[in-house]
């Protein structure tokens, strides 16, 4: 791989003075490629993703051996160096626009503001052709009409191409993908995948897609890191998820309803304390 | 067993129409599914059967008998609901034990212990919980309780309303399972509501796919299986669920022409 542009090595994360461990050892280094994170909900994926950008709430202990953006240390740069990267550099999007979004400020406001607070020296009108730009963008057919209405005047899956248009608008090099499609019905989750798919590859960015679905991920990233515990306990290619050789990615690949050929019985997991303990598979 | 004929709701005297005259009937010891994406009415066909909303119109009947508009106690003997969120729908201040008593105490039942923990049995919990509260309980637990609660009273029909998609998918396969056999052990009749196909499918023998307010088409599951369903919405929702499962191995960029 040519230099990452997030580089971890041995990630810690705990809450509550070191009682609760919600992350434990993990490590990756991320490129320009599109990197997915399953694992179940407690699994510390989001914990992760929310590391890199800072925001975990001030009662949690990060420690790593290593945990960079480029050459910056992520763990000392002070609160003046993230603020330039979150957002500016790292863009974070979340899984429900219905609570991302300002309720009371028209949308195409909340996209000017997000452009002009990384680029001060843009004026009013400079901004507000760059919000129409970026609407069409994320291909929403009438722009100047929709930068006009308010968040609960607009569709899930409209709201959820704001969002992607927020933070593409002060354009990072990295992208953190937080459930963005989970809160969608099936058929607009994909329109919005496909456009997601298609900026990251024009622009050229690294995405890190947080997801507890394994469909999504094996259609859309290039790579897969499974974490089970607040542990990585499997990578492998995408492509390669059916050939898994950890009995936790087989037993949530196996677990998943089918259309055609339904079970009679859906196969359950049982959990293997040793999984807690064993090495990462398939690095 | 549920017979639902030109069913109308609408949510107040001049609003437009959510729910726009829908039929379908339920064979007794049969699962019937409806889908469709959030907003098209599905939940609401529901919440209109369980007798959560009354504002609406059209016919109702249980087992040949035409429901009033206000349900009388003895109909929450023979139909109970299973909500989406057992966080939600669960007391936070209440044990499960006096949850699961609490039905039986409105039916002016006897209560005994062991009918609490017969329950517990069957949806594969350990008695002992009954003690704790929902907080202490998992996501897949808490849905077991709320499943235990709607069978305590030993109800012929079971209304379930997106009763997996709060939970993760190894514990949704718990659940699917668990549902599949008390289906076979009682003779239960659901009706289930959901968005995911493949759930459904798991599940039910019939479908209706909802789409603003209306059934626009009712269905084998045979037929949803191997792809034969005739109307375009069908059509799409079938292939978006498709393009996202196994076997299809589809890029992306194809996908966008739906």
């Amino acid at each position: 791989m040519t230099e990452p542009l997030i580089d971890i090595r041995n990630m810690e994360i705990s809450f509550a003075d070191g009682y609760v461990k919600a992350v434990r050892g993990v490590s990756f280094q991320l490129g320009r490629e599109k990197l997915g994170i399953v694992g179940e909900s407690g699994s510390g994926k989001s914990t992760v993703g929310r590391a890199i950008m800072r925001l975990l709430p001030s009662s949690s202990r990060t420690t790593a051996d290593r945990m960079t953006f480029h050459d910056i240390d992520l763990l000392r740069a002070d609160e003046k160096q993230m603020m330039d990267i979150r957002g500016r550099r790292i863009g974070l999007i979340l899984q429900d626009p219905k609570y991302s979004l300002n309720p009371v400020m028209r949308v195409g406001e909340q996209i000017a503001e997000t452009y002009r607070l990384h680029y001060p020296q843009a004026g009013r009108k400079a901004a507000e052709k760059k919000v129409l730009e970026m609407l069409e963008a994320v291909r929403i057919r009438d722009p100047q009409r929709v930068a006009r209405l308010y968040p609960h005047e607009v569709s899930g899956g409209m709201g959820q191409r704001i969002m992607i248009a927020m933070m593409l608008i002060a354009e990072p090099e990295v992208l953190i993908a937080d459930e963005p499609t989970s809160a969608l019905d099936v058929t607009v989750r994909l329109d919005v995948l496909a456009l997601l798919d298609e900026l990251i590859a024009r622009r050229n960015l690294g995405l890190i897609f947080i997801s507890h679905d394994l469909n999504l991920i094996r259609k859309f990233c290039d790579r897969v890191l499974i974490m089970y515990a607040g542990r990585i306990v499997e990578v492998l290619k995408a492509s390669d998820l059916d050939s898994a050789r950890h009995p936790y990615t087989q037993g949530l690949l196996a677990s998943l309803p089918s259309i055609e050929n339904p079970p009679s019985r859906l196969p359950t997991l049982t959990r293997d304390p040793s999984w807690l303990t064993q090495p990462t598979i398939g690095i | 067993m549920i017979e639902v004929e030109n069913l109308t709701v609408r949510f107040g005297p001049r609003s437009p129409l959510v729910v726009k005259g829908v039929g379908f009937s339920v064979p007794r010891g049969t699962a019937f599914g409806l889908v469709g994406e959030s907003g098209c009415g599905k939940s609401t066909v529901l919440r209109a059967i369980s007798g959560l909303n009354r504002n609406c119109g059209g016919r109702i009947s249980l087992d040949g008998q035409p429901l009033e508009p206000s349900r009388s106690r003895s109909f929450f003997r023979s139909v109970q609901m299973v909500f989406q969120d057992p966080y939600g729908s669960l007391h936070p201040r209440k044990t499960v034990r006096s949850q699961l008593i609490e039905p039986l105490r409105n039916q002016n039942l006897p209560i005994n212990a062991h009918v609490v923990e017969d329950v517990l049995k069957a949806v594969g919990l350990d008695p002992g919980l009954g003690y704790r509260f929902p907080h202490q309980l998992s996501g897949g637990q808490r849905q077991r309780v709320a499943i235990a609660r709607a069978l305590i009273l030993d109800p012929p029909v079971l209304l379930l309303d997106e009763p997996t998609s709060a939970l993760d998918v190894s514990v949704q396969a718990e659940i699917l399972n668990l549902l599949a056999d008390l289906q076979k052990e009682r003779g239960l009749t659901y009706l289930l509501v959901s968005h995911d196909m493949a759930v459904i499918a798991h599940l039910c023998s019939r479908v209706a796919i909802m789409s603003a307010g209306e059934i626009v088409e009712e269905t084998g599951i045979d037929q949803i299986r191997s792809g034969a369903v005739e109307h375009p919405y069908s059509r799409r929702l079938l292939s978006a669920s498709h393009a996202y499962g196994k076997q299809e191995q589809r890029s992306i960029e194809e996908l966008i022409s739906f």
